[in-house]
């Protein structure tokens, strides 16, 4: 047995990191909260922990959605967006109609997003990408013309909302109220629930699965559907965490959220990977940010940093898992 | 060869190769000489597949090297290896499907002229160069991968499968191309299941069990049992051909009736009875319609005219979810159609299981271990490599396939040349499966491109040529000839 050269080592790293995907993340998550300890000492706290959960939580949400629509070779561009529009109408119905009213708006509007997206993906059979990037930006349109054409009286953002969002019980956030069962649901739903091995059927071999009975295009629908309320739900605690309602609220989380889901070892192809590893990957990009932004190091710089490592931790595991 | 340290242009000698927990092969060997046809031979899973990847400059061995020409040839890819003259023409077609059969020789540096010559040579003069790969049929790909090959004027040539998928009259050509090869004194590795070709073309055997060269023999008359014998190891040598008695068709309601379907331009009239408990084969050459049959009473393809029905009631399907739910269950021609290779073999049976949206939700786990269970346990499925299809053999890939419908209960099996490509052990495995599965109230349609399977497997035969059924004969006098003679359509008579 002369398992000891670099090659044979790099094979059972990869293959290691096909059986249990999850160790060699969380192994790349200790190493980099190690380097953020060694770089500012004393950052390290029980605050700090909270704090990075907080944030992770809406991204690993959104991060949901990626994982489940690229299992079956798909993605979702207008998770960004539906989280967004859930967020406004609940921020600016609310003091008109009511809280329960507003939510119950918001997210039927999110629902409706989905439903287009599933629309146009299962039955036009559009490419997921191009179908909620569109869907993405004819809803943020109608977000606009809202805007301009409802006017709001005032922003409301409901008390429990806030509660959710920015709260903490006995040093957690209370965010983890709504997240770990969800984290729960999904996972399990990933392993244990038909419809979560038929994403996987799909995203291994489309053809296969349909000369299996499967109607691929009740699940492209459902998922969609899905997808879009999960983000819609997202959107909701984003306000509670931001505290403001803004036309471009979650925007910014769209790829951060395709890059979780990639760094936690989903393959884009379809097919192989699961929500573990992308909750993992959330908290690694959190992190990542946290450092990046207590180095000091101009915005510029920053994001040239945190795209290179992206791209090096993503090279780095693909390289590695496809060995084998 | 004077500065080779043996004669032999290809020598392969002590190669191993592990994968993972798998030791695809331990000790292989084989030794080709100029003017020779040497046969590579092996049951599933003897690393046969392993062997060739590695002789083609694909995998890397762990252990043992490889010389063409005397030159060491284990560190090169696979353009290195067609450099210094090895050309390996793969089991499955390796031509880019959406480029023409000229575009798809610039690729590969093929020179046109030597390719139109050897085309010819193969039986088909009239193939446009400007036709794109995917509008070919699967027999015709074949003899473009060959006539590719051979244009390139290889000094060993090696053919995985080739025959497999082709109509046997074609068969011939390529058997009389590839002998000429050697005659002329290059040399061929014929990589094949079938003893008859091994026989016509032949020197030498080499023959492969669990990764290791068992033997090496002369081709000469009756050498086939000893062959089986050294893949088999001992093991399962008897044969499956035993007769069986005719059965009293029975008079009832066919489990399924087909009447005067039509799809397509190759199928335009095929009219049948399936009964219960009876194993009906279909014979045919490429191309005559059986693809588009098999096609439409699976819900993948809709019929343009004709009736299908199951237990008595007309059908139509919509989708290969109606077919399933009338109890027709398709195993089709490609593996790679059929299995979610990146996916555990659980996985992959289990799928139909949780097709219908009202499987949605949560999985029995218990359940579905013990159909998945009992169906691996029905097919001897070899389960070592079992987190993902893709490291299974190609005869475990088949089975699984088949398990699939094991598990969800058959009733009526659509069987596509199921035991193309895989070795003689699975084989005879399958065919007890199949009777026994009529035994036990299924009905089961078969085609295959092995005539002789239809005594081993079938109760009758109909034959299908020009996309109409021209002859059903009784399994008993299915000889090869006489199936031979109907699907050239020189029997012609009206359907029973």
């Amino acid at each position: 047995m002369t398992m000891t050269d670099t090659p044979t080592a790099m094979n059972r790293l990869g293959r290691l990191m096909v059986d249990r995907p999850l160790l060699p993340l969380i192994g790349l998550l200790i190493l980099l909260v190690a380097v953020l300890a060694i770089l500012n000492p004393g950052v390290l706290s029980m605050f700090w922990a909270s704090n990075t959960l907080k944030i992770a939580i809406p991204l690993a949400m959104l991060a949901a959605c990626q994982t489940m629509t690229m299992l079956t070779g798909g993605i979702d561009l207008s998770v960004g967006t539906a989280a967004t529009i859930a967020a406004y109408l609940t921020a600016t119905l609310a003091p008109l109609i009511g809280v329960p009213p507003a939510i119950a708006i918001a997210l039927a509007a999110a629902i409706l997003i989905g439903l287009v997206n599933g629309f146009g993906i299962a039955i036009c059979r559009v490419h997921p990408l191009i179908m909620t990037l569109g869907t993405a930006l004819i809803a943020t349109g109608c977000l606009l013309v809202y805007q301009r054409y409802v006017i709001a009286t005032g922003v409301l953002i409901p008390d429990f909302l806030l509660w959710l969002g920015t709260g903490r019980t006995l040093g957690l956030p209370n965010s983890l109220a709504l997240f770990i069962p969800f984290a729960i649901l999904v996972i399990w739903a990933q392993r244990r629930s038909g419809f979560g091995r038929l994403l996987y059927a799909i995203g291994a071999n489309e053809a296969a699965a349909r000369l299996s009975g499967v109607r691929v295009w009740q699940v492209h629908f459902t998922l969609y559907t899905l997808s879009s309320l999960i983000a819609g739900v997202t959107g909701l605690l984003y306000l509670g965490q931001i505290k403001t309602a803004s036309l471009s609220l979650a925007l910014p989380l769209d790829l951060p959220s395709v890059a979780a889901a990639v760094i936690g070892g989903t393959s884009i192809f379809g097919g192989r990977g699961g929500y573990g590893g992308t909750i993992v990957g959330a908290l690694i990009l959190t992190v990542l940010t946290s450092m990046l932004t207590l180095m000091q190091i101009p915005e510029g710089g920053r994001r040239i940093l945190f795209g290179l490592i992206i791209l090096a931790v993503t090279a780095l595991f693909i390289r590695l898992t496809e060995r084998n | 060869m004077p500065d080779a340290p043996s004669d032999a242009v290809l020598d392969a000698t002590g190669v191993a190769k592990r994968f993972g927990a798998v030791q695809a092969l331990r000790n292989a060997s084989l030794q080709v000489k100029a003017g020779q046809v040497v046969a590579l031979m092996g049951a599933n899973g003897a690393g046969k597949s392993t062997f060739v990847k590695i002789l083609t400059g694909v995998l890397k061995p762990d252990a043992g090297h490889v010389r063409i020409k005397g030159r060491d040839s284990t560190v090169v890819n696979p353009a290195g290896a067609r450099k210094w003259g090895l050309v390996p023409v793969y089991q499955e077609p390796s031509l880019i499907p959406d480029l023409s059969v000229a575009d798809n020789l610039r690729l590969g540096d093929t020179p046109m002229e030597p390719f139109r010559h050897w085309i010819g040579e193969l039986g088909l003069p009239d193939l446009s160069s400007d036709a794109l790969i995917r509008s070919l049929p699967l027999a015709s790909l074949r003899i473009v991968d060959l006539a590719r090959a051979l244009a390139l004027e290889p000094d060993v040539l090696l053919l995985d499968e080739l025959t497999a998928a082709l109509p046997t009259d074609l068969v011939d050509r390529v058997l009389k191309v590839v002998r000429a090869q050697a005659d002329q004194g290059r040399s061929v590795i014929y990589v094949s299941h079938r003893f008859n070709e091994i026989a016509a073309i032949c020197d030498r055997a080499t023959v492969l069990r669990d990764g290791l060269t068992v033997g090496d023999v002369a081709i000469e008359p009756g050498i086939e049992e000893r062959i089986v014998e050294m893949m088999l190891g001992g093991a399962v040598a008897a044969a499956v051909a035993e007769d069986r008695p005719a059965k009293p068709l029975p008079t009832a309601i066919p489990r399924l009736r087909v009447r005067s379907l039509k799809t397509g331009t190759r199928l335009t009239d095929v009219s049948f009875d399936l009964h219960k408990g009876e194993v009906l084969g279909v014979v045919a050459l490429e191309g005559q319609g059986q693809d588009e049959l098999f096609d439409v009473l699976a819900g993948n393809r809709r019929a343009s005219a004709g009736t299908v029905e199951v237990d008595g009631a007309p059908k139509t399907f919509h989708h290969p979810a109606d077919a399933i739910a009338a109890g027709l269950t398709l195993v089709p021609g490609d593996r790679a159609h059929a299995l979610l290779m990146s996916r555990s073999v659980r996985e992959n049976i289990a799928v139909p299981l949780l097709a219908r949206i009202r499987t949605w939700g949560a999985i029995r786990m218990g359940d579905e271990a013990e159909k998945v269970g009992a169906a691996i346990e029905t097919l001897q499925i070899d389960t070592r490599a079992q987190g993902e299809v893709r490291r299974l053999s190609g005869g475990n890939q088949q089975k699984v396939t088949i398990a699939r419908w094991i598990a969800k209960g058959v009733q009526t099996l659509l069987l596509f040349d199921p035991t193309r490509g895989i070795d003689i052990r699975t084989k005879r495995q399958i065919y007890g499966l199949v009777r026994d599965l009529a035994d036990q109230g299924a009905a089961v349609l078969f085609y295959t491109s092995e005539l002789a399977e239809i005594r081993l497997a079938c109760d009758r035969a109909v034959v299908i040529f020009n996309g109409r059924v021209v002859d059903i004969i009784d399994a008993r006098d299915a000889d090869e000839a006489t199936l031979m003679r109907a699907a050239y359509g020189l029997t012609e008579k009206a359907p029973a």
